[in-house]
């Protein structure tokens, strides 16, 4: 059985209980959030899961690294208190399940990169960047074998998560490359931060996509041509999983020649796309989740970006129409190094 | 019922729904883009529906017949159904014809046109029968040099080097080469057949045997770089030579001449007051994706206004000459024919110039603003001209 | 064959537009649904009124049949020759005559695409619209309203025969009618209050070919929008398309429940389109639509909003027709009251199930929740005689159960034709037998299609 590894004690300890008190989208005290905490723990009803937006901040807010947010998670499925409608909760779970066959498992000497199910983006992982690196999951109809599932913790479904990760990763090791970077931070972040969390055995290294940029970029050093471009950084909720990936956002933004802006919602203060939060059974959400979303562009606006840079696709999805009608130019992390190095991208 | 034929694909051409996507452009604006739906409004000549008469042929539903013949060789391999089928095997439209018509060639019954092609390009080096020797005629007086050893071949190809319009081109193109300095040379009258069209009527031997006699030609010349003038020359050089252990580095012309212009070994004709419109050839565009090269170099002209057709890129309406109809002219003789339609789209743009990077088009169209009465309104020239500066 | 028919033909069409080849006729002997191929004796695709007028006074003469087809997209055989005769191909005639901007309307030749139509709009009249079908654009202006089809805007507006201003039919016997302000040499502005057309549609083009249509349009905001709801109780769905409608600012209201991909199983997505000419108004309706309205089932967890603000795409039934890499569907489509939603969904489950087919159904709301056209999918294989014959069976299997729930059978082939008028009252029967023999004395017109005994 899966269990959560967490230790209460060090939250009854916790002076500062910033998983809560650092919450941008409720507003608790110290005192408030001690008692909710304990409630959490004590496996009873918090306010703190009905108005949990599922951003996943409160994990890398943690000092204790004791896992909050999963903590949240678990607690809203077995309260059953998701913070979705249940038609979407089955949607999303269905959509998860392979049905076009088996995948190819070819063995890989060397690194691969998982496209996980992202499939349909493998255009975007062409040029010198990416050359000579093999692909797993490049088939659109066998990537749901892949599929890291993490996207189950905005359903309160660490159940489905646990079920399924092990076959996932089995498929991965498969191909037995020596370290698998992963395409989409979140998949990252299931393999090193969740998996762990639930003492689950990873079998295989993982590499953050945009340590591997900067490794790439550093080796094609010489063809890098400044962009001078003013950007914002679309922090995606699966990046507070692995904050101690985060400083490569600015390492390769200063090595491509593009400048960070001045705005308010960077760092520990960055927003939610709100792509999972629009939908929320909670009154309101939709309007809240457009007036977010406003905030942060807005944001990206006066302080003067002229680009839009994301990590992950289910955020371009969300905010890539809304930023490039505000006349900011949306584009994903990788294709802006590929610019650096003198390619065109789609 | 008769008996079933060996097809190729077998296990897919049921696939098709006969939805009718294949009959238009991307932006729906007519059914008229595939050229022989157009040409003959009847549903046998829509891509959907050859392929349903080719599936009923070779599981011995219906015979082989003249008109069966007709129809399949109707298709000029435009690919603008390959570009609009929303099925997974699209990819494949074009080669289900082209497998059809192999099995067609197996029998040796074919359109009587397409037996003259094919026996003219055996017998001659070229479709129309005529002399080898003649071949280089068009190049009499350029300054244009046999090829020993230069960086390039120019390839003129079976169009430029007989018919008499396109050798306009293949001068200018010459010209345009001389002028830049470029090291080239050209076959003159060993240059044979490139194999494309026939490959495209399905007769593979044939293709073999020009492929490798094209092939050791160049290998033993020591050919490494090939400017063709045709996208026909270029496609099949391109992606089917390989097969046959024929691996050049390929080039439309208008993938070369950029570069001339932009490094100054070339200048830009002065004097030029035009509007333009640009017609994709099916075998530099939906074939090989080559869009952008020749908008480039006639943006570029100082005096010209370049304006696009509706119906452009991928979604051109073929000028009815591929798949040897430029000799076969099995899509001729309407106001429906396609080169026809495509003229009168590229009038209504308001262009007085039709420019073509394609020999095969390049007289498909001018034969059509003949026969549509408008050589005062639109001229059609190819794009080596138009930089050549010449009339 | 009778050459000197043939004769006639070319002398009528021109030679490249008639014909009596096995090649021509093979072709249009199929439908692309599962119905057997019946062969016409000729084939002939006439440019103008005038030749087909001359084709009609032809085939009354000799006694030969006539079809009309337009796209062939009703995947019903409705445009099969049952008895031979002469199959007219509509599609030569598709000329955009007039759209008239103030008065909102299109007059086409009815061999128009739908395709076609949708274009020219965009490109020169972009604040206007037809109602565009699912069928794929080749599917034809004339043939979609004389089955009464629907199109994406069939909330607010109707099915498309709602929306005519005017019709020009060829009768039977050769004569040129015109129904509307038309035949009164006012154009073609309304149809009402003049003597009705309506004898023309749903008839399967058994009382005459309709050659010209004038279409309404209507207003095309500057941004087209879908916003996407999921439901897994199907009994849900109907209140759902109540409040919705009830606030009237939607454009085209569709749910669909299929068994392939897994996402979609035992599910019910709801398709809502919203327009408007600024982020404003879009805002302003869907704050009415689920802010307002819907917001008590969204908090209830019962409804979930997938998206909102997607670009609208055309769902392609092509690929619908390859699930099973066999290139073939077909439907029974049928017109029910909403509420019959849920158990119309649970039969199409029970009878694909039970043929192995993976179920597809689809609803689309058409007027103010007046009725919804419903329909139950069922893909073959078309080089698997066993699929297709197991898709036929569930078809007919569905038609009958029709009328059992208490629906009418939308564009039904003759099966379903005969089912219908078996439940249908008999004078209203009786009519439409003398109404037959009175327009078409010689049964010419598309025969064995609604044939009363």
């Amino acid at each position: 059985m899966t269990e959560l590894i967490f230790d209460e004690n060090k939250c009854f300890a916790c002076g500062t209980y910033d998983c809560l008190t650092k919450c941008q989208y409720m507003d608790i005290d110290a005192d408030t959030a001690k008692v909710e905490i304990e409630k959490i723990i004590n496996q009873e009803d918090s306010f703190v899961l009905h108005d949990c937006v599922t951003c996943y901040a409160c994990e890398e807010y943690c000092q204790n690294g004791n896992h909050p947010f999963y903590l949240i998670v678990r607690q809203q499925e077995e309260l059953d208190l998701p913070p979705l409608p249940e038609p979407l909760i089955k949607r999303g779970v269905q959509m998860g399940i392979p049905f076009r066959g088996e995948p190819e498992i070819q063995e890989i000497k060397g690194p691969a990169l998982n496209l996980g199910v992202f499939s349909s983006l493998g255009n975007m992982t062409r040029g010198k960047l990416f050359e000579g690196l093999p692909i797993i999951s490049h088939d659109p109809r066998k990537m749901f074998h892949y599929f890291c599932q993490l996207m189950y913790l905005h359903y309160a479904r660490t159940s489905v998560i646990n079920e399924k990760l092990p076959a996932i990763m089995e498929t991965i090791a498969a191909h037995k490359a020596d370290e698998v970077i992963h395409f989409h931070d979140e998949c990252y972040g299931t393999y090193v931060s969740y998996a762990p969390a639930f003492g689950i055995d990873v079998p295989f290294k993982s590499v953050h996509l945009f340590e591997y940029l900067y490794n790439k970029l550093l080796e094609l050093k010489d063809e890098i041509k400044p962009l001078n471009y003013k950007v914002a950084y679309q922090r995606p909720c699966s990046s507070r999983l692995s904050p101690d990936k985060y400083p490569f956002v600015e390492k390769i933004f200063d090595l491509i020649g593009v400048e960070s802006v001045e705005r308010e919602y960077v760092g520990e203060n960055a927003l939610c796309c709100g792509a999972t939060i629009a939908g929320q059974k909670k009154k309101g959400s939709r309007r809240f989740t457009l007036d977010l979303q406003e905030k942060n562009i807005n944001d990206m606006k006066d302080a003067g970006a002229e680009l839009c840079v994301f990590n992950c696709p289910a955020c371009m999805q969300t905010l890539g129409k809304p930023v490039a009608k505000k006349g900011i130019m949306p584009i994903f992390m990788s294709d802006l190094c590929r610019l650096a190095i003198g390619e065109k991208t789609t | 019922m008769t008996a079933k034929i060996e097809y190729k694909y077998d296990d897919m051409i049921h696939r098709c729904f006969r939805c009718g996507y294949c009959k238009f452009p991307a932006d729906w604006s007519d059914v008229t883009n595939c050229p022989s739906y157009a040409r003959f409004r009847l549903e046998s000549y829509s891509s959907g529906g050859r392929l349903w008469l080719i599936r009923a042929w070779v599981n011995g539903e219906i015979e082989w017949s003249e008109n069966l013949a007709k129809i399949v060789y109707s298709c000029t391999a435009c690919k603008n159904c390959e570009e609009k089928c929303p099925i997974s095997f699209s990819d494949n439209l074009v080669n289900m014809v082209i497998a059809a018509r192999s099995a067609m060639v197996e029998t040796g019954l074919l359109p009587s046109a397409v037996k003259s092609f094919l026996k003219n390009v055996h017998l001659h080096g070229n479709p129309y029968g005529l002399a080898g020797k003649k071949r280089s005629q068009w190049m009499e007086g350029t300054g244009i040099e046999q090829y020993q050893d230069q960086e390039f071949l120019y390839y003129v190809g079976d169009e430029g080097s007989y018919d008499t319009r396109a050798q306009s081109a293949a001068k200018a193109l010459g010209e345009l080469l001389l002028k830049a300095g470029v090291s080239f040379g050209v076959l003159g009258n060993q240059e044979i057949s490139d194999g494309n069209e026939v490959e495209t009527l399905g007769e593979d031997g044939l293709l073999e045997e020009l492929a490798k006699k094209n092939i050791k030609q160049f290998k033993d010349l020591g050919v490494k770089k090939v400017i063709t003038l045709s996208p026909h020359s270029f496609n099949v050089f391109k992606n089917s030579y390989p097969k046959f252990g024929g691996e050049f580095a390929i080039f439309h012309y208008t993938q070369i001449l950029p570069q001339l212009f932009q490094s100054g070994k070339l200048e830009k004709p002065a004097g030029l007051n035009m509007k333009v419109t640009y017609h994709d050839p099916c075998f530099l565009g939906r074939w090989n994706g080559e869009y952008n090269a020749p908008r480039t170099l006639l943006k570029d002209l100082d005096g010209v206004e370049l304006t696009e057709m509706g119906q452009n890129k991928k979604s051109s309406l073929c000028c009815g000459g591929g798949s040897g109809n430029f000799y076969t002219d099995l899509l001729g003789g309407s106001e429906d024919s396609p080169a026809r339609i495509r003229v009168r789209q590229a009038h209504e743009t308001g262009a007085q110039v039709l420019a073509v990077a394609c020999p095969n088009c390049l007289t498909m169209l001018e034969d059509a603003v003949k026969v549509e009465g408008l050589e005062e309104k639109l001229q059609v020239k190819d794009i080596s001209e138009i930089l050549n500066g010449s009339e | 064959m009778n050459s000197a028919i043939y004769k006639s033909l070319v002398e009528i069409v021109g030679e490249d537009y008639a014909s009596d080849r096995p090649e021509e006729l093979f072709t249009y002997s199929k439908d692309l649904g599962t119905s057997e191929p019946k062969w016409p004796d000729y084939v002939a695709a006439p440019k103008s009124v005038e030749e087909l007028q001359k084709i009609i006074l032809l085939a009354n003469e000799a006694k030969i049949s006539i079809v009309p087809l337009g796209g062939g997209l009703s995947l019903a055989g409705i445009a099969l020759p049952l008895h031979g005769g002469i199959l007219i191909d509509m599609k030569r005639m598709d000329e955009i005559i007039e759209v008239n901007g103030k008065a909102r309307y299109a007059l086409v030749e009815a061999g128009v695409s739908q395709g076609k139509l949708f274009a020219y709009l965009k490109k020169h009249h972009p604040t206007l619209a037809h109602s565009l079908p699912d069928a794929p654009p080749a599917a034809t202006i004339g043939g979609n309203i004389a089955i009464h089809g629907q199109g994406d805007l069939a909330h607010p507006h109707g099915f498309n025969s709602d929306m005519i201003n005017g019709l020009e039919v060829i009768l039977p016997t050769g004569e040129i009618c015109r129904f509307g302000s038309c035949s009164i040499g006012s154009g073609w502005f309304t149809q009402h209050p003049l003597p009705d057309m309506a004898f023309f549609l749903g008839w399967g083009g058994t009382t005459g070919i309709i050659t010209k249509v004038s279409l309404r349009l209507f207003p095309c905001k500057k941004i087209r929008e879908l916003d996407m709801l999921v439901v897994t109780d199907e009994e849900l769905v109907p209140d759902i398309f109540h409040e919705i409608t009830h606030v009237g600012m939607t454009e085209d209201l569709v749910v669909f429940s299929q068994a392939i991909p897994p996402m979609t199983d035992r599910l019910h997505h709801i398709i809502n389109n919203i327009s408007g000419d600024s982020e404003e108004e879009l805002e302003f309706k869907r704050r009415l639509i689920y802010d307002d309205r819907l917001s008590k089932f969204i908090e209830q967890g019962t409804v979930g909003i997938v998206a909102t603000s997607q670009d609208l795409e055309k769902p392609s039934v092509t690929k619908t027709a390859d699930w099973r890499k066999g290139g073939g569907f077909e439907y029974v489509g049928s017109v029910f009251p909403v509420a019959a939603y849920p158990e119309l969904y649970r039969k199409g489950v029970e009878i694909s199930t039970r043929h192995e087919i993976p179920y597809t159904v689809t609803g689309r709301v058409i007027g103010a929740n007046h009725a919804i056209m419903f329909s139950w999918s069922y893909a073959f294989n078309r080089a698997d005689p066993k699929s297709v014959q197991h898709a036929n069976e569930a078809l007919h299997e569905t038609d009958d159960l029709v009328l059992e729930f208490g629906g009418t059978i939308w564009k039904p082939a003759v099966y379903g034709q005969q089912i219908v008028m078996k439940h249908m009252d008999a004078n209203t029967l009786a009519l439409m037998k003398k109404l037959k023999n009175m327009v078409d004395p010689n049964n010419i017109m598309n025969p064995g299609n609604w044939e009363v005994a």
